[in-house]
């Protein structure tokens, strides 16, 4: 299979990843190189074979529930020392639309 | 004209009650100061990973023992993937092929009809943050402040079946289902600040229909009143636009309460492919059998069969036990009163909690946690009714200094202190009427050439002369035979 | 003391032979001199450095000592490090300065070792070459016109040309293997869940571990007993007893002190796809191993072939997902100018990541997208599974599995910039480990055109202790791992 321009325009938006026309067909290509490779997968017969999500075969850890957190107020001054833009206490973006 | 059905499906954000959040150690208390609840985790800086919270998971068990439903041994922590400024890491960690509960049902209540709603299913996942666009500084015009105090908040998804028929049917179950999570203490219910938020599936179809209509979803109703009003706004809106000749698309809409309208979001305009898959940080969740089995024997008695219990054992009508069972703390206080009172006055008990005490509530806007009047005092009270110490318009007036004594004095000691007892003493009573009688020699002929109302007029009479402590019962007998 | 163990090293500064502060001054001047032509550290801060070193001295002077207090170590830019630059090779965080401590750091701290400074690496560990890297490519110690490996490649390099007496790095496909392959390096990747994730910027995070590189097998042990260790704040972190990695190094004087090690030769690391001079280096250690007393199995790992097609579908799935709050809000970089938020967003992410990121975020977005995840991600998953029971199979007949670790030795810089298939297919030995969550590592095996080549060791689950020792007595009679690049000693 092959991917289409408007497939890598969309998937490029989803991932809200600016590509202009050019960047476009130049990316198409490539994927279409990479998904060659991969498409080498198709061809096994897997069924009845568990998917494997983790390295490990374990069951989630719980955590007792503890607040862990103190001098916050320093916290957040370090955190939004990093920010591109807060005020306030609040993290700045464009006006949100709902 | 054509006949429509109705068919509602509800989804609940339901935010778990516990200390810290459901991936991090911040608090999850309420109304801090923005962004002071959110740590490295919750503000996902690069590197930080999520730990899930025992508590949260035991929450989702004891619902789901509630419920009825099957409490999975294995579920699996997926990622939903779309950018949001209050959605730190891209992605909200949910759950989605494999929830921690499936099925199960719920009772409600419907005028004088019982209906069983189904449930599909109840998932653990994190709450976003918030995006704030007014109140901001003059620098910040045209932004909006993004508060990520709530962001990791625990919350539990419960998504009924689409098996209500009626706006008022989908207030009841919203209303029992809150109940019940307050009943079994994994929730505030605290609907101001967001603990508690409904999102309503609405379709309409011709009446004998058996396909769906199509569905709009209206977004985050945090009362039960807009519940109602957005979802009667959206059914005579659906079926509105069907009769014009238009057509229902697939939507998601938020109810405006200023206009009492709804309209479709701005925001998610590209369609939805949240590319879910299993979170690689999060192994899955096993709950073992051990674990459910202590999480159902630390199980309050449910609100339903409280319910069944009280029609039975305490005779009351189906309508008082439905209210009396509104929430475990009035479920517990009422008991708490027949405790003192006798199971046999179970009737007079119910109706001083819902009538007297209820009032007296409302009037104070407290919740029965902080009655003015305690259970064992109420009791105590209710007992001197029934035993005729007092009567019920002194009991009124005992119940107000209770009411006022700040939890010191009993119902007996306000008696005895006021001398409020009854004059159940026949010997005095005869005498007043004799005396009575003898001075109001028209009143007794009125009564004898047939008028009742100078009977009622003489045990007023009575009534007056004792100051009230009379028994007005009483003093009828005693009058009648005088005059009979 | 340049060629000195990181064990003689601690000795020295136990005995006050040198004190931390010369130690860690000597390398900064080395740094100084020869990183120009390197590239190999993205940030060096001489006088925290110091402060570290001095801080250091003190706890010598009190006897307060572990085996790494004092001794300078090179951390990957992956690792978040409190008040440093930590940029993972993107300018999406070029200027982002961590608030906190990755695990792996604060272990480092607690030890007492000194952060000399933050190494070069391919953008956000996506890479084999270290050329993706926002600060520009490191150059190969052995040939400078050669990439050094990647991701990890500024680690290499530096520990290569002794600008660091060691090194840290991540391995999601062969990132830690393969660099110490192309730079005559020893290099580990332990058994996933055995070092702590948190704080280490996540590619793929089922598949990430971090790992020692080093001049030796015995080195990478006491690196490894400083880095491992369980973490409640990892929810894939073991909960493990504690280990000593350098157990099984004691001395010996046994002939064949490896008598009864059986190691598997797989038929798939011995086809086609390896250079004939990597191959004939390869094929002279393992008789070298059959000297040591080893005896050799053939054993098949039939769906190994297929790894390099899974794990691109796996890792780019898990990337694109775990590189989405990279959006300019709380952060790193944001695009100067935009008209609204996604417009933000979309700019923010177009200029912030470099175009091999964006590629794997793009197929990662693809795979899971509605209607492919089927086909693709469980697909890959099952393929995982398959790969993960072969060399289950495969540690039946065996203890330790051998091959190369890389196909050829250090190619030239630019030479696969351009072709990201190629590059893909320079870790089809060390990818399948991966996927398994297998330990493993490379060591030295001689030269080929006065270019490195390394040896691959993998071990079953947890054994990473008899690896190193497997790698110890190689390097035991054997020196390959002693070359130092010229114009570095």
């Amino acid at each position: 299979m092959s991917l289409t321009l408007d497939q890598v325009h969309r998937i490029a938006h989803l991932a809200r990843i600016e590509v202009d026309e050019t960047e476009a067909r130049r990316t198409l290509g490539q994927l279409n190189g990479i998904f060659g490779l991969i498409e080498t997968m198709q061809a096994v017969d897997t069924q009845g074979v568990e998917p494997m999500a983790h390295a490990q075969d374990l069951a989630q850890r719980l955590r007792p529930d503890c607040v862990t957190e103190n001098d916050q107020l320093a916290w957040r001054s370090a955190f939004q020392a990093i920010a591109p833009e807060a005020e306030a206490g609040l993290y700045l973006v464009p006006k949100v639309i709902e | 004209m054509k006949h429509w059905e109705v068919v509602i499906g509800i989804e609940t954000h339901v935010q778990l009650s516990t200390a810290s959040k459901i991936f991090s150690g911040s608090s999850t208390a309420f109304g801090s100061a923005p962004n002071l609840q959110a740590n490295a985790v919750d503000i996902a800086l690069p590197g930080v990973l999520p730990v899930l919270n025992r508590a949260a998971v035991e929450c989702a068990i004891r619902f789901g023992l509630a419920v009825g439903g099957e409490v999975a041994a294995r579920s699996v922590f997926a990622r939903k993937n779309y950018f949001y400024p209050d959605l730190p890491k891209g992605y909200q960690i949910s759950q989605y092929e494999l929830p921690v509960v499936c099925g199960g049902s719920l009772p409600i209540q419907c005028g004088e009809n019982e209906k069983l709603i189904s449930l599909t299913r109840a998932h653990l996942e994190e709450d976003a943050g918030k995006s704030l666009h007014e109140g901001l500084g003059p620098t910040a015009q045209g932004r909006s402040g993004i508060d990520l105090n709530r962001a990791g908040t625990p919350l539990l998804e419960i998504v009924s079946e689409p098996d209500m028929r009626s706006a008022a049917e989908a207030v009841a179950y919203a209303r029992a289902l809150h109940a019940l999570v307050r009943w079994i203490g994994i929730c505030d219910g605290n609907m101001q600040e967001g603990s508690f938020r409904c999102d309503a599936n609405v379709s309409v179809r011709p009446a004998g229909e058996v396909r769906l209509g199509t569905r709009r979803e209206i977004k985050n109703l945090n009362s039960f009143r807009f519940l109602q009003q957005a979802i009667d706004y959206e059914v005579q809106w659906q079926i509105a636009t069907i009769e014009d000749g238009g057509s229902i698309e697939q939507s998601t809409v938020l109810f405006d309460p200023a206009s009492g309208e709804t309209r479709a979001m701005r925001s998610k305009e590209d369609a939805h492919d949240y590319r879910y898959f299993p979170d690689p940080d999060l192994l899955p969740l096993i709950v073992d059998r051990q674990w459910v089995e202590q999480v159902r024997a630390e199980l309050p008695e449910l609100p339903a069969a409280r319910r069944a219990r009280l029609i039975a054992d305490c005779g009351l009508s189906a309508y008082d036990a439905g209210v009396l069972t509104a929430s475990l703390d009035l479920a517990n206080y009422y008991e708490a009163t027949l405790a003192t009172a006798g199971k046999e006055n179970a009737k007079i008990c119910a109706n001083w909690v819902m009538v007297d005490l209820a009032a007296r509530l409302n009037r104070e806007d407290r919740e029965i946690g902080q009655s003015p009047v305690s259970a064992t005092q109420l009791g105590g009270l209710i007992a001197r009714i029934a035993d005729g110490t007092i009567s019920t318009s002194m009991a009124r007036k005992v119940f107000d200094e209770l009411c006022n004594s700040g939890h010191t004095s009993s119902a007996d000691e306000i008696i005895a202190r006021q001398g409020l007892q009854q004059i159940s003493d026949d010997s005095a009573l005869t005498a007043l009427i004799d005396d009575l009688l003898a001075a109001n020699p028209g009143m007794v002929a009125e009564f004898r050439s047939g008028k009742e109302k100078a009977f009622n007029a003489l045990v007023g009479q009575v009534m007056k002369a004792t100051r009230g402590q009379a028994n007005p019962q009483r003093v009828s007998e005693l009058l009648r035979r005088r005059l009979g | 003391m340049i060629e000195h163990s990181l064990a003689d090293i601690a000795q020295a500064l136990a005995n006050r032979r040198i004190s931390s502060v010369e130690l860690t001054a000597l390398y900064l001047d080395r740094i100084a001199r020869h990183d120009p032509q390197l590239n190999a550290f993205i940030t060096v801060d001489p006088e925290r450095s110091l402060a570290q070193a001095r801080a250091a001295d003190e706890r010598l002077a009190r006897g307060d000592t572990q085996p790494l207090t004092g001794i300078p170590i090179a951390h990957k830019d992956i690792f978040c490090a409190r008040d440093w630059l930590t940029t993972c090779g993107s300018k999406m965080l070029g200027n982002f300065v961590s608030p906190y401590d990755a695990t792996v750091i604060s272990r480092f701290q607690q030890a007492g070792a000194v952060l000399l400074g933050k190494t070069n690496m391919d953008e956000f560990a996506m890479g084999s070459s270290t050329e993706t890297s926002f600060h520009g490519p490191t150059a190969n110690p052995w040939a400078l016109d050669r990439v050094p490996g990647g991701s990890s490649g500024g680690s290499a390099a530096a520990v290569a040309a002794r600008l660091a007496p060691a090194a840290t790095g991540t391995d999601t496909g062969g990132s830690i293997r393969q660099p110490a392959a192309l730079c005559n390096l020893s290099g580990m990747k332990p058994t996933y869940g055995v070092v702590s994730r948190y704080g280490m910027i996540a590619f793929a995070s089922s598949l990430d571990q971090a790992g020692p590189l080093a001049r030796s097998a015995a080195d990478c042990a006491l690196l490894l007993n400083c880095m491992a260790g369980f973490d409640e704040r990892d929810s894939t972190s073991l909960d493990r007893p504690r280990e000593d990695f350098a157990r099984e190094l004691t001395a010996t004087t046994a002939d064949r002190p490896l008598a009864g090690l059986r190691i598997g030769l797989p038929e798939q690391f011995f086809g086609e796809g390896c250079s004939p001079e990597v191959m004939h280096l390869v094929e002279a250690a393992i008789a070298e191993y059959r000297q040591l007393g080893a005896e050799t199995v053939p054993v098949s790992l039939p769906s190994m072939s297929l790894s390099v097609a899974a794990y691109y579908v796996i890792a780019p799935a898990e990337a694109s997902s775990n590189l989405a709050r990279f959006d300019g809000v709380r952060y790193g970089y944001r695009a100067p100018a935009y008209d609204d938020l996604t417009d933000m967003y979309c700019k923010t992410r177009a200029q912030g990541f470099g175009a091999e990121v964006k590629r794997r975020i793009l197929i990662g977005t693809y795979v899971l997208s509605h209607g492919y995840y089927d086909a693709y991600y469980l697909q890959a998953q099952r393929i995982r599974r398959l790969i993960a029971d072969d060399f289950a199979e495969a540690f039946r007949q065996c203890d330790v599995v051998l091959g190369p670790t890389s196909p050829s030795t250090a190619f030239r810089l630019g030479e696969k910039a351009a072709d990201p298939v190629q590059m893909y297919l320079s870790d089809i030995y060390t990818i399948a480990v991966n996927l398994a969550g297998l330990p493993a590592i490379s060591i030295p095996c001689g030269f080929a055109g006065g270019l490195p080549a390394g040896l691959q060791l993998i071990g079953n689950y947890f054994t990473e202790a008899r690896l190193l020792n497997v790698a110890h007595r190689y390097q035991q009679v054997t020196d390959w791992h002693r070359q130092c690049p010229p114009g570095h000693a």
